[in-house]
Order: structure tokens, then C-alpha cells, then sequence
């Protein structure tokens, strides 16, 4: 049993930066790389994908990465933990196990996998059952959507992934997993840590919290003197260095930009809080209120005191349904008098929009440049600006009126104030909205499933 | 006298739904007593009038001299529902930071933001 381990993280989301996961392959040494492909309403993009195509709904950049890294992963036995299955973790496994055989590997390495998190096939019986999927943020019963529902995933925890790691996985994949539980797990299978062990499950989960948006703790997004943070171009990602005792250090790779420090991994600790006292997960829940950060020399800090309690009796699902269109169309005003003119051309098309008799559920005006995101706090906008684009974005159940809202934006270029340009793009595109329903399920009605495969 | 809180304090803000979170934590720890006296959750949902629709919380982390404040209904419905620039309330970190304070000299005085 290793007494510390080094846990990678490569990707904050789905998009992230391609290279960042071979950084951290070959910027040093390294005993686990995580990859947290899934957002929230990703599965209802993959669960389309997959109806259009039985071979497809996974995250398929994972494939082409695992073709440039396994081979060494395999020869340094650096682990892969990744939530890259999305709806069809066999299909992934599959396509990663052919890459693996094509590259010559077979023999060499196994494939976890973990499902049991898909209950898209079970929603009527669970509502037959009174098990009512609730909104968490509204309240309402999941009834109310049924017709509408895309995907609907449990998050699994870190137990299934140390069970296929304690199989002898080199690589796992996981459909809907909780980005914590990929951190935690490699803690749980290389210590040995108890199923009630809860202060070492927090520290484990909180060093997850920390390194899931990959560079927001290493230097990204970071307001802490930022003008002084180095080389943000040749960002390190973040790498816990996890320790039996349930202390861990975060930094990066030498010879890497970015900063992790004590204020860097402040903020990246209140990211996405609710209540501290009480963040939690399928493990445990983890007390935010007992950490303690100190400098531990350059870009490391050490992170201790953890405390954490039982873990709760439910699991969240992640459900997502279709719920109308949506569309924003802008034009940029040039100086002078730019937000004049832009507030004046929005009167034109919103005079003309009701001439139209066009029904919307919301429709919203912003002036990017004047007070787009901090709104009134900004002030009465200068009339020197050099420019503002006027944004107005609609929403409605009906895509017909959003259709039609895309053909008064360009218009207003020759018919309404002057000094606009910024259409280059056409008209804009209406968009399926895709919403997030989050909601709790008894743990009792999920049951994880892990199977391992050789190549 | 009046200081910003760009003077005392860092942030960083995130969405869960329809709510925008936002961490403030204290660029020295001698100065997170002061927020928690001055930056109330009251006076931060006045400070948000016409953005933050919904009721405003607070959460004390003394032990990383941080606030934590959820401003409900405050993105324009959340997620893909919303039509907003900043749909997943990213700037309401800076938003805060533009928030004056009131301190006394003299606790201005010890805390050296009289210069």
C-alpha cells in the first residue's frame, strides 16, 4: 500500500484545453489522471447523439487521447479515471479498447467500467411507485415535464470506481459520476480507507472540489493579484498529492505557469457553494468549515483538519428535458452617443415585434459595454463609450414566434439609428433549450455496476 | 470613511440554478471581522435591488476568512433557461466588490486603510 499518491487533474469540462491532459502525462511524474467530461445537460446532448447513432453518445475526444497517452500510462502504470462514458459507457469502453488492441496493448491492461447511473428506461415505473423526482430548486414533481424528458442519470459515487480500480482497471470509465468521486476513489483503493471513514471521504471529496475545474485553481479565472499571475499561456493544471493520514497538497507540474497558492485555492473552494457546512455527496458530506490551508513552498499548499459526517440516504439525479427555443440577436453602436442609439433601436424592434402580435415567454434587453453584467451597479452609461452591442434574446415554448424574431435583427441595420455594424454572423440561429431538473432518489433504488474488461 | 471592498477582499462567483453564489474572502484575515460586520446579507440584497428577485443567504467560513452569499432567483431562471450575457452569474463576483463599507478612522487606523 502507497503511503502518497499524485492525482491529475486533465479537464475542467467537456471543451477544455485539448493538450491539458497530455501536460500532465508527460510534465512529470503522476499516479492517477482524471478527466471530468460532463456537465449538466452534456448527457441530453449525448442521449441525442446515441438516438441518432447506436455507436455514439460518449464523450469521443476521450478515444483520440487515450490513442496519444496510453502507451505511456501504461508503461509509468498511471492510472485513468474518466467520466468520458456519458449514455453509452460501452460503447466508450468498446472504442477505447479497440484504440488499445490497434496500438498493441492487448494483454496489457484492463477497462473498468461503471454504469447503473442511466434510469431513463425506469422513469415511469419509479413514478408508478410514488417516487416523484421532485425538483430540488422548485419543488415540482417530475409529472409535470414527464413527456419531455431526454436523459435522467443518478450520480454514482467513488465506490464502483475503487471497486473496477481494486480489480485491476488500468483505465475506468464511468457514465454519470460525481467529479469528486473520480478523485476520491484512487484515495479509497490505494489506503484502504473505511465506507464510514468520514473525515478522510471529506478530504478526499473537498481535494475533488478543488482540482474538478481543472486551471480555476491553479491561476485561471483567478482575481487574487492576477496582472502578476505567470505565463497563464503555458498553464499546469492542478495535481492533489494525497496522503494515507487524509492530508493532501495541491500544486502543479515544475516548469508550468499559473500560480497555486493559498488565495488561489480560497477561491476555488467558494466556487458553486451552498451551504459549507454541508456539501454533499454520495460519499459523505464534507464540512467546508473545518479546512485549513497553509503554504507548503512554491505553488503548493497543504490542505488538513478536514471533518466530514455520514453520508446521506439519497442520491441526486441530473434529468433533462426540452423545454422550448430560444434565440439572441446582436448589432454593435459606434461612438457617439452609443447606448443612445442602442437603446433607441431596441424601442424600433420591440415596436415592431408587437406589431407582429409575437407571443414570448421572456423577452430581454442587454447593452453589452454599458452594464451587461453588473446591470444598475455600473451606472448611467457615458455617452462617450466607443461602442455598445445591443443583445436581445427571446424564449418560448412555440419556435414559430422564435423564428420569426431571427428576421427582425438585420433589418434594423438599414432601418433604424446609425453608426451599427457586427452582423457578419447571418441571422441569429434558434436553439433548443435543453433545462437541468435536478432531484433526489433513494439510494436503494440504484445499484452500480462494474464490469472488467481485458484488451 | 467609505472603502470599497475591492480594497479588502477577493471573490469568486458560480451559479446552481436560478441562484448565484458568491465566495468573498478577505485579502488579510485581520479584515474578515469587518465584512462579517459590514457586508450583511441584507445589505448585500440592497445591493443587488432590480438583479437579486429572490431572498439573499450568508455563511460564515471564519477559518478561511470567507463569506458566502446565494442570491436567489438572480439569473434570469438559470442555466440554458436563462437569456442573460452572464447566465451562470460568473461576474457577480466583481459586482459585490463595488460595494462601500463604512469604517471608522480609528479601526481604519489599525487596519492601515488610512492612506
Amino acid at each position: 500500500m502507497k503511503d502518497s499518491i499524485r492525482i491529475a487533474a486533465g479537464q475542467g469540462f467537456w471543451g477544455d484545453l485539448p493538450d491539458a491532459p497530455v501536460r500532465q502525462v508527460e510534465g512529470g511524474p503522476i499516479d492517477y489522471l482524471m478527466l471530468d467530461y460532463l456537465a449538466e445537460v452534456t448527457m441530453s446532448i449525448m442521449q441525442k447523439q446515441k438516438a441518432r447513432d447506436r455507436a455514439a453518445g460518449y464523450a469521443r475526444d476521450f478515444v483520440p487521447l487515450m490513442k496519444q497517452i496510453l502507451p505511456a500510462c501504461v508503461e509509468r502504470d498511471i492510472k485513468v479515471i474518466a467520466n468520458a462514458g456519458g449514455v453509452n459507457v460501452d460503447g466508450c469502453a468498446g472504442a477505447v479498447r479497440e484504440t488499445a488492441r490497434n496500438l498493441g496493448l492487448q494483454g496489457k491492461l484492463k477497462i473498468g467500467i461503471v454504469t447503473g447511473d442511466d434510469i431513463l428506461n425506469r422513469i415511469d415505473d419509479l413514478l408508478g411507485r410514488e417516487i416523484e423526482l421532485r425538483n430540488m430548486d422548485t419543488d415540482e414533481p417530475l409529472v409535470t415535464v414527464r413527456n419531455r424528458i431526454q436523459s435522467a442519470n443518478a450520480y454514482l459515487g467513488a465506490q464502483p470506481i475503487v471497486e473496477a480500480l481494486d480489480g485491476g482497471s488500468q483505465i475506468v470509465i464511468t457514465g454519470r459520476a460525481t467529479d469528486t468521486g473520480l478523485t476520491l476513489a484512487p484515495m479509497i483503493h490505494e489506503f484502504g480507507w473505511a465506507a464510514d471513514d468520514w473525515d478522510k471521504l471529506a478530504a478526499g471529496t473537498i481535494a475533488g472540489h478543488i482540482i474538478e475545474c481543472g486551471a480555476q485553481c491553479s491561476g485561471g479565472n483567478c482575481q487574487y493579484e492576477w496582472k502578476t499571475i505567470p505565463d497563464l499561456a503555458n498553464v499546469g493544471f492542478p495535481i492533489a498529492e494525497a496522503s494515507s493520514d487524509g492530508i493532501f497538497v495541491i500544486t502543479k507540474h515544475e516548469a508550468t505557469g499559473g500560480r497555486v497558492n493559498v488565495p488561489s485555492i480560497k477561491e476555488q473552494l467558494v466556487y458553486e457553494m451552498g451551504d459549507p457546512r454541508q456539501y454533499i455527496t454520495p460519499d459523505c458530506i464534507a464540512d467546508f468549515t473545518t479546512i485549513q490551508l497553509a503554504d507548503d513552498g512554491a505553488d503548493r499548499v497543504r490542505v488538513f483538519g478536514i471533518k466530514g459526517r455520514a453520508a446521506t440516504d439519497s442520491l441526486k439525479v441530473s434529468i433533462s428535458y426540452s423545454a422550448g427555443y430560444k434565440a439572441v440577436g446582436t448589432l454593435v453602436y459606434a461612438w457617439p452617443d452609443a447606448y443612445e442609439k442602442a437603446k433607441a433601436a431596441d424601442g424600433i424592434l420591440r415596436a415592431r415585434l408587437d406589431r407582429l402580435s409575437l407571443q414570448f415567454d421572456q423577452i430581454m434587453t442587454e447593452y453589452v459595454g454599458a452594464n451587461a453584467t453588473h446591470g444598475p451597479l455600473a451606472g448611467e452609461p457615458s455617452s462617450d463609450l466607443a461602442e455598445v452591442q445591443l443583445r436581445v434574446g427571446v424564449r418560448g415554448s412555440d419556435r414559430t414566434p422564435i423564428e420569426r424574431f431571427t428576421k427582425e435583427i438585420a433589418p434594423l441595420i438599414l432601418t433604424g439609428p446609425p453608426a451599427v455594424t457586427g452582423f457578419a454572423g447571418g441571422r441569429p440561429k434558434v436553439e433548443e433549450i435543453v433545462a437541468y431538473w435536478p432531484a433526489l432518489i433513494p439510494k436503494s433504488e440504484i445499484t452500480p455496476h462494474v464490469e472488467i474488461m481485458e484488451v | 470613511m467609505k472603502i470599497q471592498l475591492t480594497k479588502l477582499a477577493h471573490a469568486r462567483s458560480g451559479d446552481k440554478g436560478d441562484t448565484a453564489n458568491i465566495g468573498l474572502i478577505a485579502l488579510r484575515d485581520d479584515f474578515y471581522p469587518l465584512l462579517v460586520r459590514k457586508v450583511t446579507a441584507a445589505r448585500v440584497k440592497e445591493h443587488f435591488k432590480g438583479i437579486c428577485k429572490g431572498e439573499v443567504e450568508r455563511f460564515e467560513l471564519p477559518n478561511l476568512s470567507a463569506l458566502n452569499f446565494l442570491l436567489h432567483e438572480s439569473l434570469g431562471g438559470g442555466g440554458t433557461l436563462s437569456l442573460m450575457t452572464d447566465a451562470q452569474g460568473k461576474t457577480f463576483s466583481t459586482a459585490l466588490l463595488r460595494m462601500e463599507i463604512e469604517v471608522d478612522e480609528e479601526e481604519a487606523k489599525r487596519l492601515r486603510l488610512d492612506h
